[in-house]
């Protein structure tokens, strides 16, 4: 199980721009090492991350094998209407991971 | 004329160099103000260190937790998680972290906190021990060692490890590997100079397990210990020597009072 750290106001005023911060952890295995019996480890890694915002996607992210394992994704939105931050990561192997940020706009 | 003045040359810039050496001795060990390795990080790897949503650390952290509360495969008695027995970790392993490496009345030899987590595991869960520097084992050991973050360092002042301890003092001054430096050179002479582009620390042991940026995970002071004894091209002992175990008791009583910040960033 992927465990993540998300960093991000639980409250913001109509119009602010809020900073979002994220880390999941992931080996993010490039597919160009050797393992231990010098055959090359088969690629794993995360390849996109999105946020959509009240169902709206509002960032988006493609990652490749040269990012470092446990990759931060720090982004910035506009709060507009109390809803869920939807994040989802996607990766090879059919790793998937999701979590739900609720935010509310006074 | 020439070759008659160089003898004379050689011998007075020999002397000079002498000189240089012997004026200027470097305060060792606890004359030194002593400083965490964190200290001479840039403010901004501080801040991450410091920020339990940033650090990456944390994310061993929460696996720990969650192992904590599991049942291992195996297993389906009553006691068997670690929380059946210890019950809610940031009261019952506040300050555990702080005591380690400690001796184990059982195993008749010290031991630090992976070991005694395995040694749990074996007595009281029946259990295979965990891999040293295993995923799980260092998600339970950042765990434990996280309740105790901020405290200060309280090696146990137990008769029976001074031995230990003074081996591990004497393996610290002792020169070794083809480089032919001991850790008092680097840890305690050259602390805050240069080697090659990287800063030396003082090797106190407040952050571990750490986070080090180089590695993109987490490891353990064993595996620290080990990187540097490879730097100096000395032959590596396996992780868990006895060796390794004196040099963890003798800087945890080198770094005693010293707040822990477990678990640590560094780059």
């Amino acid at each position: 199980m992927a465990q993540t750290l998300i960093k991000a106001p639980a409250t913001a005023q109509r119009g602010e721009i809020i900073e979002v911060h994220t880390t999941i952890s992931h080996e993010m295995e490039t597919g160009f090492r050797p393992g231990d019996d010098g055959k090359i480890l088969p690629r794993n890694i995360i390849t996109s991350f999105s946020c959509h915002y009240n169902d709206e996607l509002v960032f988006e992210a493609t990652l490749f094998p040269a990012m470092a394992a446990n990759p931060y994704i720090a982004f910035h939105v506009l709060a507009t209407v109390s809803a869920t931050l939807h994040l989802t990561w996607q990766g090879d192997r059919g790793f998937r991971h999701t979590e739900d940020l609720p935010i509310q706009v006074l | 004329m020439k070759t008659p003045s160089f003898p004379w040359l050689i011998g007075a810039l020999a002397l000079c160099a002498a000189g240089i050496q012997a004026a200027e001795p470097k305060p060792i060990g606890d004359q030194l103000q002593r400083r965490s390795g964190a200290a001479y990080m840039s403010p901004g790897l501080q801040a991450m260190q410091a920020d339990a949503s940033l650090n990456p650390g944390m994310l061993w952290v929460k696996q720990g937790a969650d192992l904590w509360q599991k049942v291992p495969q195996g297993t389906d008695q009553a006691k068997a998680t670690c929380a059946s027995c210890h019950g809610d970790a940031p009261s019952s392993m506040r300050g555990v972290a702080a005591r380690y490496p400690a001796f184990d009345e059982q195993l008749k030899q010290p031991i630090n906190l992976g070991q005694r987590i395995n040694q749990c595991r074996i007595k009281h869960q029946q259990l295979k021990p965990l891999k040293l520097e295993s995923p799980d084992l260092l998600a339970l050991e950042s765990f434990v060692a996280y309740q105790s973050r901020g405290m200060v360092l309280a090696p146990p002042q137990d008769e029976r490890l001074s031995a230990y301890v003074e081996r591990g003092h004497q393996r610290f001054d002792q020169r070794m590997g083809q480089i032919n430096l001991s850790c008092a050179q680097c840890h305690d002479e050259r602390a805050g100079l240069r080697l090659g582009g990287n800063l030396i620390p003082q090797a106190h042991p407040t952050g571990y397990p750490v986070y080090r940026l180089e590695w993109q995970g987490l490891g353990s002071l064993q595996r620290r210990l080990r990187n540097c004894i490879n730097g100096v091209r000395a032959q590596l002992y396996p992780m868990g020597a006895p060796e390794l175990l004196e040099l963890e008791l003798f800087l945890a009583r080198r770094a005693q009072g010293m707040a822990l910040e477990s678990p640590g960033v560094r780059p």
